[in-house]
């Protein structure tokens, strides 16, 4: 299967390993390098023993969040004979990221494996994978791929011999950014819209089907049959203290090489944009990032210079988010990034939560208003304003996830706002329209 | 109405898949699939899945009108979704939307008179490492330069 980009010497290949290898999703290449030795660990385990072997890794949500993988397992209650189901999040649709793609065409029963590993950790019998409609070849793909599992007996009643039955399906979505949100995404698996759920109770309560469920992000899932293969503490080895082994990061922008790449967590930023991504393009210099999709707030060059793991980012007022990064160089335009960033979250926002619903159209509106050269002096504080009271005040983190970005903008970049707004000759003027 | 042999397959293998009483999970799957049969979401396809599904019209429209790949319209033979977004905008993703607009001489979600090409700017779609991109129909186009957008599109005539 061809790779999208070069593999760099520098990076550490754990989920990514299987890449460009020869019939790389064919169960045969699986099994003939070290397929399903996690899964037949694990069977042998108790399912306290798997829990904590992923707590030991210190694993956290490759989705966006960060949330502890083995903690979130946890919790998904015992001695019920309820069904439990497995949902596996592959909306990817956070603006910046492509590495679930990579990591479903490359090396599918990796993530089937994970899946069952986390089947056996909680007592689910059922999983869906959750792909966004785009996606569409992948929808096939996976298809194809489970129907060789099955017929393989490594899906269905008694997978390869360990007496554990689970059963797993595809699920195609319709073209929706929200439905990558956890709840909305199980709104949308039930087969109505894609609003968000009030929690709690969160899923591992009652997720699916009201039904307790465990629900991760596709690359989580591609990191367990290692850690259970290899131990807990060999994946936390890899990375930095609780922030444990390696992450994918698609490096896109004004870079020599963009590409999706994994890295251990901790690796400097700089250094990965430099040595792994070749630098800025055309000898530019680089003005801002944004590090790990479009809901994140924007770092300045010269905020680079740090640790991308989960703690150091948020350290630095931002997030390492779903790995989603894009470099802008010196001749970027920030109120148009701005505005761009905009537009998305007004049209993705589900319209459940006033806050956002009204929030993200307002920003959109001045923002575009500054970019005609209509805009006034007091826009720029305005829609500071106007993003800072959304944070925290929606059922889902749309909201903030549009306002995070903005406000970060507005604060780092203001003198460009100042720009554009003082070539309107009326921008001082009281009578400039607020709307 | 009546469907191909193997779309009535697929239907009836996806409706095994959740749990007893719980199959209105189906729904979005269903009309995914269908449209790409009938070309758009009909009222009367509307009509046999709330049927099938012993759900009501009201409860497939309002579905329908939240996700933003199911359309009522049928598109052009060929759909060209041009992403627009950041990570394709820092890299030309606008300016092929343009150059896209003024060759088909459509904009946005609207359809040439021969059918034949439609058009829609579109959010990420997830190739931001490979920007700009565009899709037409389901297949994705990576690294598109303006060079190689007239390409493509000499390609589909």
């Amino acid at each position: 299967m061809r790779l999208y980009n070069p593999p760099s010497p520098l990076e550490t290949k754990v989920v990514s390993k299987r890449f460009g290898m020869e019939n790389s999703w064919k169960l045969d290449t699986y099994l003939a390098t070290g397929g399903f030795e996690g899964f037949k660990k694990a069977m042998a385990m108790s399912c306290d023993e798997v829990i904590n072997e992923v707590k030991a890794s210190s694993l956290r949500g490759r989705g966006g969040a960060g949330f502890p993988t083995g903690m979130k397992w946890g919790f998904v209650p015992r001695n019920t004979d309820a069904p439990k189901y497995v949902v596996v999040n592959a909306d990817e649709s956070e603006p910046g990221t492509c590495k679930d793609r990579l990591l479903m065409e490359h090396d599918p029963y990796l993530l089937i494996e994970g899946i069952l590993i986390a089947a056996k950790a909680v007592g689910a019998s059922k999983g869906w994978i959750y792909i966004r409609g785009e996606y569409r070849y992948l929808v096939d793909h996976i298809d194809a791929v489970l129907k060789e599992a099955y017929q393989r007996g490594y899906m269905g009643k008694n997978i390869a011999g360990t007496g554990f039955d689970f059963d797993l399906y595809t699920q195609i979505g319709a073209g929706a950014y929200e439905c990558g949100e956890e709840s909305a995404l199980l709104e949308s698996l039930e087969g109505k819209r894609g609003v968000p759920r009030i929690r709690p109770p969160f899923p591992a309560v009652s997720g699916a089907f009201q039904a307790p469920t465990v629900l991760n992000n596709v690359e989580t899932f591609c990191a367990v049959p290692d850690i259970l293969r290899n131990g807990g503490k060999w994946f936390a080895d890899l990375g930095t203290p609780k922030n444990g082994g390696t992450r994918m990061v698609c490096l896109a922008g004004h870079v020599n090489k963009p590409g999706v790449y994994e890295v251990p967590l901790g690796m400097n930023m700089m250094y990965f944009i430099n040595e792994i991504g070749g630098g800025m393009r055309g000898g530019k210099k680089m003005k801002a990032l944004i590090p790990g999709g479009s809901s994140c707030p924007l770092l300045t060059a010269d905020e680079c210079d740090i640790a991308m793991d989960y703690d150091s980012m948020a350290k630095a007022g931002t997030m390492l988010g779903s790995g989603g990064m894009m470099v802008m160089d010196e001749d970027t335009d920030m109120v148009k990034v701005a505005l761009r960033i905009m537009r998305f979250y007004k049209h993705e926002s589900c319209g459940w939560c006033i806050p956002c619903r009204e929030g993200t159209t307002w920003l959109q509106k001045m923002l575009a208003r500054i970019v005609d050269g209509n805009g006034a002096t007091r826009d720029i504080d305005l829609i500071g304003d106007l993003a800072k009271n959304m944070l925290g005040r929606t059922f889902c983190p749309l909201g903030d996830a549009a306002a995070m970005p903005t406000i970060s903008i507005v604060e780092k970049f203001r003198p460009e706002f100042e720009a554009y707004v003082a070539k309107n000759p009326f921008a001082s003027s009281e009578l400039v329209q607020v709307a | 109405m009546t469907f191909s042999p193997g779309l009535e397959a697929r239907f009836a293998d996806l409706l095994t898949h959740y749990p007893e009483g719980r199959h209105r999970g189906a729904l979005i799957p269903m009309l995914m699939y269908a449209q790409d049969e009938v070309g758009a979401i009909t009222p009367d396809l509307m009509a046999e899945l709330a049927a099938r599904l012993g759900i009501s019209v009201l409860q497939v429209d309002e579905v329908v009108g939240y996700y933003s790949m199911l359309h009522k319209k049928p598109q052009g033979k060929y759909h060209v979704q041009i992403c627009t977004n950041v990570a394709c905008m820092l890299l030309g993703g606008a300016e092929l939307y343009e150059q896209a607009c003024t060759r088909l001489g459509v904009g946005h979600k609207q359809t040439q008179a021969s059918g034949r090409f439609s058009l829609e700017e579109v959010e990420c779609i997830g190739a931001c490492s490979w920007a700009p991109a565009i899709q037409v129909n389901y297949d994705f186009h990576h690294d598109v330069t303006p060079a190689k957008l007239d390409e493509i599109l000499d390609g589909l005539q």
